[in-house]
Formats: structure tokens, C-alpha cells, sequence
């Protein structure tokens, strides 16, 4: 697409005539061509658009949320640049706790390995009492591109790999289901198949548990196909119980 | 005793929303894959269908370009609060930054070994090559919070404790250099010393450095106070940095402070 639009601006062009419909096709891909990328101008423009159109105008809701957050929602999200949860459900400040790392994983609970997300966990559930925690999966994950790419049984020392390898069930699983799966086909499958490992690993935390049993919390899955531009939730049955004391 | 276990049916919770069976496996699995979702996830279903509409479907040859590749300008690493995320107060549409959320905005040294962090800094930088990481912090953080109220050498079983303690260096100059504060204004230190503790852990990451002195990728600070709504940013000046390596401390560069 850019390659198109610098062609169109650097070319002269004939205009044989000056209608509207022609002096937009000239200025607007004009407009549109990116100058020299500032990061700090961008990053100036999006806080100034969030503070005059939102901030100031609901300076109550704001200052309700200073002294205090409440969200209802934890959700973990891809990192991907694609798939903001708080651009698609179009999230509200407040709103969700949100954990975001490569292929939205969560690991099962491990105090050395996997402090970072069990902080994650423990902070929504003790201090802000969640309700609902969701994990999104999406299309295209690169994340999970590379966990079906890692040869079995040999052990990386690269960062991503020993990452996304919390996946590895999930793969295992599609791939003794599907054997004939290849590309996007075994791609999505195994998309979808990490945010059921992941849900299942969320019931490894022992508060996770207690929530669901208390029925103070859910889990649930969701993916998002940002190729077709449709979002389904991914449904888990477990089977959590208080413990029962055996009397005599 | 199975008279009294019956009797004392435990709660047996299942997440569908279909009928009551019993549940007998104990394993996930996906039980329907559907666009419908249960009456308390119709808000979530409403506004997806709205960004569908309005934001989607609008700007349907971006969404399909996106598709195909991502080449973010940034990383962006900011906490997981509800009320700071980049996307919204920075403005960042689909595209434009990969996103790490987690626990006080913090980045361990290389030396700590692996985690998510330093998973999705090694993409977002070696395949990815964004030229801008942002570690963005804020007001009141609750990890910061944390790592400040927290004996030295604590040794806790908490995630958070243990967590935060990535932040102990930041923690130790605030202490140093503001000790005759209240504790909310150490805190407040600490949530901006964090930042540049952050960004100074980027540059044990060797590729991170090399492209750091390459000149192909440049370390940012940002500070959100959404109690007044202002923004503070800064970029580390890793000329002068390395120029100084006797010196301790760090030097920064453009701060600005946006109001």
C-alpha cells in the first residue's frame, strides 16, 4: 500500500480535469505520505487527543478512578501490535487489569520461572478482586508461528523459545488430533488450543481455584481473527469443587 | 461417608452457561466454538461488534494490510493498571506498538534469565527491529507500592514481593536521596527512578545495546500522573552515557512535560 501511495505523490500527474473527485486522488495519498517518523511528536499528539477529548471531559469519572481502581476484567492479550483489547471491546480506563505478553500465555504456577504473570494474577484476584478473567488468543500470532516451529526435545536457551514453549501441550495436542494439519489450518488450531492450555493453567493458582469455587470468579477464552474480523469466545467446562471434610 | 459427601454437594461449577449436567472431565477442552456468548458478555460482544462497524469495516484495507505483516515503530512497556493503558492514552491504533504489560512496568536484567518481558524484547527488537522502546510508568502504582513498603531482603512467598524486587535498585537511590519525604512522595520517586532503572536494565541485553549504539534504536522514559493528567517524557542519552562509564547514575536527554 505505501509503495503505491509514494508513487502516486513522487509521479507527475496529468490532471486533464480539475474536479474534486480527481484533487482528492492527488492530495490525499499527499497527506497521507508519512513523513520523517517522529516517535515523541506521535506520542505527543495521542496524549493530547486523550486529554482534551476524554479526560477533560469526564473529569469526575477520572478523578473516581485516581483514588482508586476497580476493574471488573482481567485479560490477557498478545503483544502483538494488532490486537489491543482496548481497541476491539473499545475499553474504558478502569475497566481491565491487563496482562499483555508474546501469544497472551499464561504459565502454570511456578514462584521461580514465572513470577511476572503469578504477580499478575495474585494483584487482579487479591487486591482488586476481578471477576472475570479472559485470555485472548488471535490469528496470525507469531508467537504461536515459532512454537510450531521449535524442533521437539531439544531445549533453547533463546528467550522466545523457552517463552512460547508453555505452549507446547497445547501444540502436542493439535497435532496428535489433527496429524494432517499444515499452515494456517495447524496455525489456527493450535491459536486456539494455547488459550485452553493457558485457561487450564490459570486453575494451577490456588486463589484462581478459590474464586471459581466461591463463584466470586470465571475464566474464559476468547479469539480474535483480525484476518476475517470476527470474534468468538472459547468456552472451558472444569470441575471445581470446595474441599469436603470427611467426617466420621 | 459417601451419605455425608452427597449431602454436602460441593459446588460443582462449570463455566458454560448450558444446562446443569455434571461435569466429569477435569481436563479443558473447547466445547462450542460459536458467536454467541452468554448474557454477561453481551456488552463484550456489542462493542466488538461496534469496533467491527465503525472502526473495522471503515478502514477495511488497513485491517488487510495489517494482516499480512506488523512493523510497529515501538515497543511500548507499560503496567498492567486498568487505568494506563498506552493504547488509550497515548493513542496507539492497530499497528503502531507491541505492547508488554506487566507489574510496575518493569524490565529485569539479562542476567535474571528468562521471562515474559525479556521474550517479547527480544522479538519486538531482533525480528521486529522497532526502532523506539517506551517503558512507561505512572502515578499510585500499586507495584511500586509494594516494592517500597517491603523490608530489605524480605523473603516472601508473594508473586508481587518477589516480582517487584527487579525494582530494588530504583528503590535503594530513592532511599538514599529522599528519605526525609512521606512515604507517598518516596513512592512517587520511586515510580520515575523505576523507569530510568528499566531503561538502564534494557542495556544489559547485548542486542539491545548494539542497536543502541548503532543509532537504530532509541530508549524512552514516560511518566503518566492521572491525578492532575500530565505527561512527563524523557530519552536516554546513551552518547554521553557511555562516554561517562566511571561515573554512576545516567544521563537523559529532550525531556519534555506535557500538561
Amino acid at each position: 500500500m505505501s509503495k503505491d501511495l509514494n508513487k502516486e505523490a513522487i509521479e507527475p500527474r496529468l490532471v486533464e480535469e480539475l474536479d474534486q473527485t480527481n484533487l482528492e486522488k492527488i492530495i490525499t495519498p499527499v497527506l497521507q505520505l508519512p513523513l520523517t517518523f517522529d516517535p515523541i511528536q506521535r506520542i505527543n499528539d495521542g496524549f493530547k487527543h486523550f486529554k482534551i477529548n476524554e479526560f477533560n471531559k469526564h473529569p469526575e469519572y477520572f478523578q473516581k478512578l485516581a483514588e482508586k481502581q476497580k476493574p471488573k476484567f482481567l485479560m490477557f492479550a498478545c503483544s502483538d501490535s494488532r490486537v489491543s483489547p482496548t481497541n476491539i471491546f473499545n475499553l474504558r480506563p478502569g475497566e481491565a487489569f491487563m496482562a499483555r505478553n508474546i501469544a497472551n500465555m499464561v504459565p502454570a504456577f511456578d514462584k521461580l520461572k514465572h513470577a511476572g504473570v503469578g504477580a499478575i494474577i495474585e494483584y487482579a484476584i487479591l487486591a482488586l478482586e476481578v471477576e472475570v478473567i479472559m485470555v485472548i488468543g488471535h490469528s496470525r500470532c507469531g508467537g504461536i508461528s515459532r512454537l510450531i516451529s521449535l524442533p521437539d526435545e531439544e531445549t533453547s536457551y533463546d528467550f522466545i523459545d523457552r517463552w512460547v514453549s508453555i505452549g507446547e501441550p497445547a501444540k502436542a495436542k493439535v497435532l496428535a488430533e489433527h496429524p494432517n494439519a499444515t499452515g494456517q489450518e495447524l496455525q489456527t488450531l493450535v491459536e486456539k488450543e494455547s488459550v485452553m492450555n493457558s485457561l487450564g493453567n490459570l486453575l494451577s493458582y490456588p486463589y484462581v481455584r478459590l474464586g471459581i469455587a466461591n463463584k466470586k470468579l470465571k475464566v474464559l477464552g476468547g479469539y480474535y481473527d483480525f484476518v476475517c474480523g470476527k470474534f468468538q469466545f472459547l468456552d472451558v467446562h472444569h470441575h471445581i469443587e470446595q474441599t469436603t471434610n470427611i467426617q466420621e | 461417608m459417601s451419605h455425608i459427601y452427597r449431602n454436602n454437594l460441593p459446588l460443582r461449577l462449570k463455566a458454560s452457561r448450558e444446562g446443569v449436567a455434571l461435569v466429569q472431565e477435569t481436563t479443558p477442552k473447547i466445547i462450542k466454538e460459536s458467536n454467541d456468548c452468554s448474557d454477561s458478555f453481551s456488552e463484550m460482544r456489542n462493542r466488538f461488534l461496534s469496533f467491527k462497524k465503525h472502526k473495522y469495516l471503515e478502514n477495511l484495507e488497513c485491517y488487510q494490510e495489517l494482516a499480512k505483516a506488523q512493523a510497529p515503530k515501538f515497543l511500548v512497556i507499560s503496567c498492567a493498571d486498568s487505568r494506563v493503558c498506552p493504547s488509550y492514552i497515548l493513542g496507539f491504533q492497530p499497528g503502531e506498538a507491541f505492547i508488554v504489560r506487566n507489574i510496575a512496568n518493569l524490565v529485569p536484567p539479562f542476567e535474571n534469565g528468562p521471562c515474559e518481558t525479556n521474550a517479547a524484547l527480544q522479538f519486538s527488537v531482533r525480528d521486529l527491529q522497532v526502532e523506539n522502546i517506551l517503558v512507561t510508568g505512572h502515578s499510585c502504582c500499586g507495584g511500586i507500592r509494594a516494592l517500597m513498603g517491603m523490608k530489605d531482603e524480605e523473603k516472601s512467598s508473594s508473586f508481587v514481593k518477589n516480582w517487584v524486587k527487579v525494582g530494588k535498585a530504583a528503590k535503594s537511590i530513592v532511599k538514599a536521596t529522599a528519605s526525609n519525604l512521606s512515604f507517598d512522595q518516596q513512592c512517587k520517586h520511586c515510580e520515575k527512578e523505576s523507569i530510568n532503572n528499566s531503561l538502564l536494565n534494557l542495556l544489559t541485553y547485548p542486542w539491545v545495546e548494539e542497536r543502541v549504539a548503532k543509532g537504530l534504536l532509541s530508549l524512552h522514559g514516560g511518566y503518566y500522573d492521572f491525578v492532575d493528567c500530565t505527561y512527563e517524557k524523557w530519552t536516554l542519552d546513551y552518547q554521553k552515557n557511555s562516554q561517562n562509564k566511571e561515573k554512576s547514575g545516567y544521563a537523559i536527554k529532550n525531556r519534555e512535560f506535557w500538561s
